[in-house]
């Protein structure tokens, strides 16, 4: 019974991360129409300052004091203010001109962001695992399980949560919804458009970085992380819709426990159960489950 | 395509002394060159496919490089378990695959445009690719397949075995020849069908999918078969690459490899028929010169690509053509 | 002898209801006006018809043939075209080349793949003739993307016409054009269409056009039928004058 448990724990682990990747994609193109090809390496590049800044801190020295933990959102706020500069200077001059050219620029910077990383911190995996073992494990039934685990479950959760009472509930979001519905009207109706779509990408890609932040601790900032996440962030969008935060909360959710379990029985084709069940999704639903593309 | 209709006079006035000088060439230059150029000329052939579907059809594919890769692995396993050697085998082997691989992934792919096209085609070449990562014992995994020196026109072109072989000295006349010859064809087959009525609905799709189904074009059949072509084309560059290579890896189905193609066509321009063909040639030579330089030669590919889709969306042939009819235009007047 | 039937057609977005159970009958060679005030239904109804959207509910009968469930492409094949409110053309092809794919499509030609296309000597005449039937003669080999206006809004018309459809709608023909040049457009979709023999059915916001040119008037209202006939009794009909023709500015 606990194994199960413990699975369970294991996919909203996962649920946890990929709902703040793919929620913060969804989000930027909810709102502005756009995909970013660079949004994994967005959380690739918050894994990494958080990693980077939390173990020049610690010094090598193997015990972690709690005021550490408050560093870990750095990798996001690194991220946000990435985006922030990315979104005026990239790609804003190319909103009027077709797809593709947005789809082309963001994968060159998908590029660049990958080497930049490399550039920066090496080839090697930064760790910053003492902050990983420092908070120690639950007993659950016979088995342990790591606390630090139930920290990342409730930043996502907790995110979800914030996220949907700042759109519902702020008049930022409600001026992000009108936005995102209809740009011209919201424009005719003086909302600087330009200002919300910054706006709106710095907290897509601050979700994305806080994403790497809190699970840098268990995994490692590592080259390429950011490929996969996007492909994975991906699947969760195409499960629940892009532009829908709802569905990337069902879609994370739902490749979170398939994955857990696919890993569970069949090692070796994880990844395909979960591009099988997209290409399902696709065939039965085009605009995902709750999408409106 | 916005370059308006060229008159055949003008055409050969260009085509010809580049003909000429690609044929002459190998006598002129150093082997290692010339070898240098035929890998040009194969990325030129996968780009020509690549564009069929960007430039003519509207559709941006980030998973080219499953086609190619997959033109490459059926030649390895030609060799690996049939045991043959034989070019035209290979090449017959290289377009079957690829063209498999493409109709099925066109069947899912086609069915959405821009963006999710765009993710698909990713995934699903990833996924290619992790398969054959993860099936070493018939992929040979990360270490590759080698693929010897293959046998020309049924076998009765051969590189010499034992004491006299040379194997650059094969690669840089006779295969190079052959390439050359495969190469043109290539252009003449992709110029056909692009100025073909198929051409023409395709181009039509892409202004306008809308009307194009309105004017009784099925598009969704249309961008398929688009597809099964460029996946094909794609594929038969890859399997005149193999044996250049001597090997075939895994790396050639990783999505930085679909990114090296998506560069060279938007580098040489999607927007004309021509683009594509010098973006590959270019590029070839660009990352030789910059894999030698620095090891952050994507950071500089990404830069590159940056500034093109900024300044020169129209790339190197796109935006001399309009240089040129810009300067015809002043000349008239 | 009515050439298409629509019964009980409807079509909800969200609560609205767009096209609200409309019985819309056109009688083979008619020339017939659609209108009505903005969102009244009649682009619906068209795209209806025409297989752009699927119905919630009802039925459309062409010739005896039940078409509700057909694809846009069986639509065409059974002889049903349509030009587009907002000009939808191929921007980056040349005035000819639009018109010629048309050609192609309708012969089944647009399969060809080893074939110059502007070899086919004969779909390059057809073509243009109806250039020249269009007046687009002259801009034969310009970029349907460099047309001025009312030239891309016969384009628009001109492509629909070389399906040789047997029912055509034109959704907006004159809209965007300025008012001088709405009386030669008019002029040759009309004699077009009559020399065709095709049934057209034009939905126009300009009421003067309407009046020389259309004999019957169908006016839609909230995605009903509220009156048809013809222009006399169209204009002595106190509900359309009410909800449309007041809202109008007369020039």
């Amino acid at each position: 019974m606990d194994t199960l448990l413990i699975h369970l724990l294991n996919s909203l682990l996962y649920a946890s991360v990929l709902f703040l990747i793919a929620g913060g994609l969804s989000l930027i193109y909810g709102v502005m129409r756009i995909v970013n090809l660079a949004h994994g390496n967005l959380y690739a590049f918050g894994a990494y300052t958080t990693a980077w800044a939390v173990g020049r801190i610690l010094g090598g020295a193997p015990d972690a004091s709690l005021a550490l933990y408050a560093l870990l959102p750095v990798g996001a706020v690194a991220a946000a203010a990435l985006g922030a500069i990315l979104e005026p200077t990239l790609l804003r001059p190319l909103y009027k001109r077709s797809e593709e050219y947005q789809l082309l620029i963001t994968f060159g910077l998908l590029l660049i962001l990958e080497d930049l990383m490399r550039l920066i911190w090496g080839p090697y995996p930064l760790s910053v695992s003492a902050l990983y073992e420092g908070l120690g494990s639950l007993t659950i039934g016979e088995s342990i399980y790591p606390t630090y685990n139930l920290i990342v479950i409730v930043v996502g959760a907790a995110a979800a949560a914030g996220l949907w009472a700042f759109i519902y509930r702020t008049q930022f979001g409600v001026v992000l919804r009108a936005t995102s519905q209809n740009m011209r009207m919201a424009s005719a109706l003086g909302v600087n458009v330009n200002r919300v779509y910054v706006e709106a990408f710095t907290l897509g890609c601050f979700m994305a970085g806080l994403g790497g932040a809190i699970v840098v601790p268990q995994q490692g900032a590592v080259l390429g992380m950011g490929v996969d996440a996007l492909i994975l962030a991906f699947v969760v969008v195409v499960i629940g819709g892009l532009g829908s935060l709802e569905g990337a909360l069902i879609g994370a959710l739902m490749v979170g426990i398939v994955r857990e379990f696919g890993i569970t029985f069949f090692p070796e084709i994880e990844l395909a159960v979960l591009y099988l069940m997209a290409a399902v999704v696709l065939l039965v639903r085009p605009a995902g489950l709750l999408g409106r593309a | 395509m916005s370059v308006n209709a060229v008159s055949p006079s003008r055409l050969l006035a260009v085509v010809a002394p580049v003909f000429l000088i690609l044929v002459v060439l190998p006598y002129v230059i150093d082997p290692y060159q010339t070898v240098l150029l035929s890998y040009g000329l194969i990325f030129a052939i996968a780009a020509l496919g690549f564009n069929l579907l960007l430039g003519y059809t509207g559709l941006l594919s980030f998973g080219h490089s499953a086609y190619f890769g997959m033109g490459a692995y059926a030649v390895a396993f030609v060799v690996k378990y049939l045991k043959i050697q034989s070019m035209e085998v290979f090449l017959l082997a290289g377009i079957l695959c690829s063209a498999l691989v493409a109709a099925l992934f066109g069947l899912v792919c086609v069915r959405y445009t821009r963006i999710f096209f765009g993710i698909l085609t990713l995934a699903l070449s990833q996924v290619l690719w992790s398969l054959v990562y993860k099936f070493f014992w018939v992929t040979g995994g990360s270490d590759g397949l080698r693929v010897p020196t293959p046998t020309l026109l049924g076998g009765t072109v051969k590189m010499a075995v034992g004491a006299g072989q040379d194997k650059l000295g094969f690669l840089s006349h006779r295969y190079y020849y052959y390439v050359l010859v495969i190469f043109c064809i290539c252009v003449g087959v992709m110029w056909l069908i692009v100025h073909s009525p198929f051409g023409k609905a395709l181009q039509a799709i892409r202004d306008n999918e809308t009307r194009a189904e309105f004017v009784g074009v099925q598009v969704w059949h249309y961008r398929w078969v688009a597809f099964l072509i460029s996946g094909s084309f794609t594929g038969l560059a890859g399997a005149l690459w193999v044996p250049l290579n001597g090997l075939t890896t895994p790396d050639i189905l990783h999505w930085t490899f679909s990114g090296e193609i998506v560069f060279f066509t938007v580098l040489g321009g999607f927007g004309t028929f021509a683009g594509p063909i010098v973006g590959a040639v270019v590029f070839n030579y660009l990352k030789t010169f910059a894999v030698g330089y620095t090891v952050y030669w994507q950071m500089l590919l990404g830069v590159v690509l940056v500034v093109l889709v900024l300044v020169l969306p129209a790339g190197i042939v796109g935006t001399a053509s309009r240089l040129g009819l810009r300067f015809r235009r002043a000349e008239a007047t | 002898m009515s050439i298409l039937k629509t019964e009980k057609l409807t079509k909800y977005f969200g609560d609205t209801h767009a096209v609200d159970h409309v019985d819309f009958t056109v009688a083979e060679g008619e020339v017939l006006a659609l209108i009505g005030s903005n969102g009244a239904g009649k682009t619906t109804l068209v795209n209806l018809i025409s297989g752009l959207i699927p119905p919630d509910s009802g039925q459309v009968i062409f010739k005896d043939a039940d078409i509700t469930a057909a694809s846009i492409h069986r639509k065409i094949e059974l002889g049903i075209a349509r030009s587009f409110q907002l000009v939808n053309l191929f921007d980056k092809l040349t005035t000819l080349d639009n018109l010629a794919l048309a050609i192609f499509s309708r012969e089944g030609k647009t399969r060809r793949l080893f074939r110059v296309s502007d070899a086919d000597a004969a779909v390059r005449q057809e073509a243009l003739e109806v250039l020249h039937q269009f007046g687009l003669e002259p801009k034969a080999r310009m970029m349907a993307g460099g047309l001025s206006q009312g030239e891309r809004k016969l384009l628009d018309v001109a492509v629909a016409y070389a399906l040789r459809p047997k029912l055509l709608f034109l959704d907006e023909p004159t809209s965007g054009v300025s008012t001088r040049e709405k009386a030669p457009i008019m002029d040759i979709i009309t004699s077009v269409v009559r020399s065709g023999r095709i049934t057209a059915v034009i939905i126009e916001h300009d009421m003067d056009v309407v009046f020389t040119y259309c004999p019957r008037i169908v006016a839609m209202h909230q995605g009903t039928i509220l009156a048809d006939g013809t222009p006399e009794q169209i204009r002595s009909n106190e509900q359309v004058t009410a909800n449309l023709l007041g809202t109008q500015t007369h020039r």
